[in-house]
């Protein structure tokens, strides 16, 4: 559309050049607003942030603050609590949105194609309601689900099945179930418009010619949706990056630091232990690991089959 | 498409203009208003502090006609409200203009230069005479200048189930001498009386500093002298043997599940369920504690009422580690009253300290809050004394009670003890192992400034 719309524009600009420069600027000032907001609101902050990365600012205790170059992300390298965070988040992002939103919504999504329309509409409405709550709610009802006098447990003893503090024993899984639960049903949206889109024909004339329902998924479905995926795996891997209510109302990244993944492992640093310069930095490392796994998924899209 | 650009920039300009000006707004605000921020209880049953606040607020608005008292209540754990005071402050256009302050955390707030100093206002204020030297030094900062109004002050020492000990053949007037003392009646406990839990000591990052101060220092202060931080030489101290025998006794007491289980102890919610579960229901049968907590159990405001606990619970004050003079330990803490260094009407802010401060107001919040007094007119009052039962075993102790070392740095070096003792009390760490690790991070936390003592 802005291809053809230049192009209008370019022929009718034809003949003196101030004209035509004035015409560009007219061109580009609907975008004005919103490139100053933008400035103003988001370029702003990020660029404050990532001066205070290299100081020493703190919350509390010091007056005043100093340039102290590279030695915040030095410091973060040598400091086994941030390594442990970082293990973490990797264990975090790949079980609760690699594995498990992603490949629950898919299911979710290829299983509610072949459900009659109650089925449908119920398991969506079920779904849809933990995506809707707000993180901070979420936490909490899945604190009192897995607590130890909580709903899991008193299932299992109706079971006669051993219980556990589950938030004690397993706290890394049991916070990626929770965010599993709560974030499966954007990818299931995703897939589910996804799915909508492979013609019948397709699928239909390779079932005539004998293919069996794996070699469609694998063959013919997964290719077809393969731009999909990678947009779902991109939004939800930055999304679960950074995951800190449900983590922070759960567990608070314990016990000891055996569920603190990097956003909680920030606020401690930062907030807790007054040391905002030093979290500040940590959370520009966060934004590298987010920048990363991005890269790969645009490579992934990229490619072509 | 002409008509639009102008357009286009108007709206832009507004806009700009627009949230500019929003921000700005809130700055100043009137001169008339008074914010006051303090913290709110996590349990929303819990309305003591909220109700004597908003008491004095609208007394103090009656008084000054054509001001006005805004309260800030900021619901949230310990640890989150200081946070959450500190960012406030940092800017004029949200820093309140009196705040409740922390003891613990004060002299980390005035080496930020968070607060202002109130040396000019105390100089002309008759009532200041009236306050324990102790409780002065409180808000003190290391340049000698005064930077709070204590409204109390808090002890500490062992609460006891006398009906569990009844059961359990151990005496009502129980006065225990040594650690092995306590140790040994909490075992007692366990054998003859199943399915309670014979002891808690707060431990881990879940309670915070209740954890530091309530637990680890009640045991190391037990332990020998300065073995935290050492005044002669003005350096913090590492690799003691108290330290050391602090964590050991945490892990005899949840290495022989002498406390509550550990994933309970070491969540955030252990006080709250200590407090308003545990005890009131008979479950805990002895507790390590502040002198606060009959606060808990008031009939109004409590989160928990709870009429028989005067003739259920015994008190008995924490014997030092052998036995060694004075024989008993308590730490002494509280809150101060607080004018931000960027309020913007520091002197109206100042009027309502002294309504806080009213020897009326101040016998007020004592009995509501089951403080301990820090004026010497409110300690003699008949009300004040009359107030809960146990409240003048609490303010006997006040004279053996000491101080955690007021420095900026403090609240790391709490920060730290506190990761310690969540080491040894899940079984991560030995307390030798523990110990080492702190000693490590303090070395960081202090730049260095250490001494090792044996």
């Amino acid at each position: 559309m802005t291809r053809a719309a230049t192009a209008a524009y370019g022929t009718a600009g034809r003949g003196a050049r101030p004209r035509r420069r004035a015409r560009a600027l007219l061109r580009w000032s609907p975008l004005a607003p919103a490139t100053v907001l933008l400035l103003l609101f988001l370029a702003g902050p990020i660029g404050y942030c990532v001066y205070i990365a290299f100081t020493d600012m703190q919350l509390t205790g010091q007056e005043s603050t100093s340039f102290v170059g590279l030695a915040n992300f030095r410091r973060a390298f040598g400091d086994p609590a941030f390594l442990n965070a970082v293990v973490l988040t990797l264990v975090f992002t790949l079980v609760s949105s690699i594995l498990g939103q992603n490949t629950l919504g898919l299911a979710l999504a290829a299983l509610m194609r072949r459900a009659s329309r109650p089925v449908r509409t119920l398991t969506g409405a079920v779904v849809l309601t933990a995506w809707v709550l707000p993180e901070i709610v979420a936490g909490f009802l899945l604190y009192t689900f897995f607590e130890r006098r909580g709903t899991l447990n008193a299932v299992l003893e109706w079971l006669h099945l051993p219980t556990q503090n589950w938030l004690f024993t397993l706290p890394i899984l049991a916070v990626s179930f929770a965010n599993v639960w709560r974030g499966t049903a954007f990818s299931m949206l995703i897939y589910s418009a996804a799915l909508a889109e492979i013609p019948q024909e397709v699928t239909e004339s390779a079932a005539v010619d004998g293919a069996s329902g794996r070699q469609r998924l694998w063959h013919i479905t997964l290719p077809m949706i393969r731009r999909s995926i990678g947009t779902n795996l991109m939004l939800n891997t930055l999304q679960t990056l950074s995951v800190f209510g449900l983590i922070w109302a759960m567990t608070r990244g314990g016990p000891g630091s055996r569920s603190q993944t990097l956003p909680v492992f920030m606020y401690d640093q930062a907030f807790l232990k007054s040391l905002i310069g030093y979290g500040t930095a940590v959370a520009l490392l966060l934004l590298v690991v987010g920048a990363l796994f991005s890269v790969v998924y645009l490579r992934l899209l990229r490619e072509e089959v | 498409m002409r008509r639009i650009a102008p357009m286009a920039l108007l709206t832009a300009a507004v806009l700009a203009a627009g949230t500019l000006t929003a921000c700005g707004d809130g700055s100043g605000g009137d001169r008339n208003t008074l914010k006051v921020a303090f913290p709110k209880d996590t349990n929303n049953k819990v309305t003591v502090r909220d109700d004597y606040v908003e008491l004095v607020a609208r007394a103090f608005e009656k008084a000054n006609p054509g001001k006005k008292v805004k309260l800030i209540p900021i619901q949230a754990s310990e640890n989150d409200y200081y946070a959450k005071i500190q960012q406030m402050m940092r800017s004029p256009k949200t820093a309140p203009d009196l705040v409740y302050e922390d003891t613990f955390l004060i002299n980390s707030d005035i080496a930020a230069g968070l607060l202002r100093p109130l040396d000019p206002y105390l100089a002309k204020w008759a009532d200041w005479k009236q306050f324990e030297p102790a409780a002065k030094a409180a808000a003190r900062g290391q340049d000698g200048r005064t930077y709070g109004v204590p409204d109390g002050t808090d002890t500490r020492g062992l609460w006891f189930n006398k009906k569990i000990f009844k059961k359990a053949g151990l005496p009502q007037d129980w006065r225990p001498r040594t650690w092995d003392e306590v140790l040994a009646a909490a075992r007692t406990i366990k054998r003859k009386v199943p399915g309670v839990i014979p002891l808690n000591v707060f431990t881990g990052k879940g309670a915070g500093e209740a954890a530091v101060m309530q637990g680890f220092e009640m045991l190391l202060y037990g332990t020998g002298q300065d073995q935290l931080y050492d005044p002669a030489t003005k350096k913090w101290v590492t690799g003691t043997k108290g330290f050391r025998d602090s964590l050991e006794f945490l892990r005899t007491v949840y290495g022989e599940k002498l406390g509550p289980d550990v994933s309970d102890a070491l969540s955030p919610n252990i006080q709250t369920n200590v407090a308003t579960e545990l005890m009131p229901e008979q479950k805990l049968a002895i507790n390590l504690d502040g002198s606060w907590l009959g606060q808990q159990w008031q009939p109004k405001g409590g989160g928990k009422p709870w009429p028989e606990w005067p003739t259920v619970l015994g008190r008995a004050a924490f014997p030092t580690q052998h036995g060694a003079a004075p024989g008993k330990v308590s730490l002494a803490g509280g809150w101060t009253w607080s004018v931000p260094r960027q309020s913007q009407r520091p002197d109206l802010a100042w009027k309502l300290i002294e309504t806080f401060q009213t020897k009326h107001n101040a016998v007020e919040w004592c009995v509501r809050g089951a403080q301990i007094a820090v004026r010497k007119d409110v300690a003699a009052d008949p009300a004040y004394l009359k107030s809960l039962p146990g409240i003048d075993f609490f303010t006997g102790l006040v004279k053996i009670s000491r101080y955690r070392p007021a420095l900026p740095v403090y609240p790391k070096v709490s920060a730290a003890i506190g990761e310690a003792m969540e080491a040894v009390t899940s079984g991560d760490a030995s307390p030798q192992q523990a110990a080492d690790a702190y000693d490590e991070q303090l070395k960081s936390i202090v730049d260095g400034r250490t001494v090792a003592k044996p």
